[in-house]
């Protein structure tokens, strides 16, 4: 059985955003790029179950759309511990141009289970994963929170509105994965990164294909006014003015 | 053009969240001079239909089907893709939610739409197409142009005020199967809590952080809750020492939630958490650091011990008229 992860890269979750272009763009100065935290979870869970013999799990690879300056995020999916890598040669203007290059990938490479994670810190949009099943015509299984395998096939742990559903669906599947799936990201080690240098990068060049959306123009959230201190001797004070005053209560 | 909304129900019944979906639908389809349809899936009573009209729905599509039973994608996706055809619809709005998320990619696809996820706000424009979206986790909101013939929003949970009209809403039946061969998933097993508020749900949440010092320590945090009809969320470092369920974290990995009410007590409010909880309407933070950037996004603020300030919160909420 082989492994497909998804892999966005995103600017580290702590970066205060900036904008270039007139408001066209983010300033992408200084920024320091990541694994999209889901991605980087989905990464580790598929390396549990291929490190776990009894899965059956064979490979882990990773793929990537994005152009050259993206490499550092593939190899550090390698130095964590993937078998392979692929990237797609193309800028991500849309969920919609990336879905459809991840699908051809999956189609010439004949993967067994695709991971995605659930969005990515940067768009927020929640759309690669499905798309890429829907493009391929196989089924998905959205808000995975875990897998596990039993005689050798997947076992799917779906989130629903409060609870949680055991689900399987067969090979090939896409799952969209979210938190819980694996408990901390894995993390390189030293021999791990010496190894991930040598590893090679499978390349592709895009399919076509026109993206169907585009940001004209980001702007920051509205400023919340200052904050109103209440003495913490008086603090039932706040319960007055949350009922009264901001009438939330 | 017309729009189509589609309202998931939870074991035959709507929620706020549905008829924010259809108050956003007419505030689209009134921007376009049309009107709104309405599609359910599964078994809901028709007094529980009619109620999308008061919220501006003008027919409801009520699809019934033994092969819909459990949530399929690729099921799903089929059915909503063929209402979607035949009723010529230009704008699909579906929620931001699991069930939204599980089926709006895989609807954009099919029906070659693009996709604007997580909108708070009606479109900016309809010539072109322009939506107003979260983007980096709340730190920026992106005028997305969608450039495709049919369009395709998800939205925002409690982003979007309900809007009551007096629609008598025209009510259609339809029993419908989809080809057999897209019915894969199989649920095995359903764990469901009851009783308990759901998070996502709730218009006031009352979330604690490390600087609650113990799992002990929950007992007026829950109290408060309770008594102001609210739920309880917590913080990563909380869920992942196992003080709290993880289900309860709020914060960029965790939930994202934007209740009318949040209180923060013991948050700093590091950035990955204010992630989850920055679309609230109102931050209440209880912290003994005044430097907690917490603060900062706070409209309301108490620094303090959070043992202290808790029982007089509560005592004052046990007070009021």
């Amino acid at each position: 059985m082989k492994i497909l992860v998804c892999i966005s890269n995103v600017p580290d979750t702590t970066t205060k955003i900036k904008f270039a272009e007139g408001n066209a763009s983010i300033d992408t100065a200084g920024i320091q790029w990541v694994i999209n935290p889901w991605d980087e979870l989905s990464l580790t869970r598929a390396l549990e179950l291929r490190d776990d013999a009894s899965t059956g799990v064979k490979s882990v690879t990773v793929v990537h759309v994005g152009p050259a300056s993206s490499e550092p995020t593939i190899r550090k999916a390698l130095a964590i511990g993937a078998d392979n890598a692929i990237r797609v040669n193309a800028e991500s203007p849309d969920a919609w141009f990336v879905a459809s290059q991840i699908a051809e990938v999956v189609k010439q490479e004949q993967f067994d289970i695709v991971m995605c994670g659930i969005e990515s810190s940067d768009y927020n949009g929640s759309m690669v994963g499905g798309m890429v099943a829907e493009f391929l015509g196989i089924p998905s299984v959205s808000a995975v929170s875990g897998i596990n395998f039993e005689n050798g096939q997947p076992v799917l742990t779906r989130e629903i509105d409060g609870g949680k559903e055991i689900v399987t669906v067969p090979v090939p599947f896409t799952a969209i994965v979210q938190k819980g799936i694996a408990k901390e990201p894995r993390i390189a080690a030293m021999r791990g990164i010496m190894m991930a240098r040598s590893k090679p990068v499978k390349l592709y060049e895009p399919v076509a294909g026109d993206p169907l959306t585009k940001v004209v123009e980001f702007e920051k959230p509205a400023p919340r006014a200052a904050c109103r201190y209440i003495d913490a001797e008086n603090a039932g004070e706040l319960i007055e003015i949350l009922q009264n005053e901001a009438k939330v209560i | 053009m017309s729009v189509l909304v589609y309202t998931e129900n939870w074991d035959g019944k709507f929620k706020k969240l549905s008829y924010e979906l259809v108050s956003y639908a007419a505030g689209v389809a009134k921007m376009a001079g049309t009107s709104v349809t309405a599609v359910s899936i599964g078994k809901v009573e028709e007094e529980e239909l009619k109620k999308l009209g008061n919220y501006g729905a003008a027919r409801i599509i009520n699809i019934t089907g033994s092969q819909l039973n459990i949530l399929d994608n690729q099921a799903y996706t089929s059915v909503l893709a063929d209402v979607a055809q035949k009723e010529e619809a230009t704008v699909i709005v579906i929620a931001n939610n699991n069930e939204g998320k599980a089926l709006a990619p895989r609807l954009s696809v099919r029906l070659k739409a693009g996709a604007g996820s997580g909108v708070s706000k009606l479109p900016l424009s309809l010539e072109p197409f322009t939506v107003y979206k979260r983007t980096f986790s709340g730190n920026a909101f992106a005028h997305l142009v969608i450039n495709s013939d049919i369009k395709i929003l998800t939205l925002a949970q409690n982003s979007f005020d309900l809007v009551e009209t007096d629609n008598n809403a025209v009510i259609e039946n339809r029993e419908m199967s989809v080809d057999g061969s897209l019915l894969r998933t199989t649920v095995n097993d359903v764990q469901k809590q009851t009783g308990k508020m759901l998070l996502t749900d709730a218009d006031i949440v009352v979330s604690g952080g490390r600087g609650m010092k113990s799992p002990d320590n929950w007992g007026p945090l829950e109290e408060l809750a309770s008594l102001l009809g609210g739920a309880t969320a917590c913080s990563r470092p909380v869920s992942d020492e196992g003080w709290r369920p993880h289900d309860e974290h709020t914060g960029q990995t965790g939930k994202i939630i934007a209740p009318n009410l949040y209180i923060a007590v013991g948050i700093s409010g590091a950035t990955q958490h204010l992630a989850g909880i920055s679309s609230s309407k109102y931050i209440v933070a209880i912290n003994t650091d005044k430097d907690a950037p917490i603060f900062e996004s706070a409209q309301y603020g108490i620094v303090g011990d959070a043992m202290k300030v808790l029982p007089k919160l509560v005592e004052a909420v046990k007070a009021r008229k």
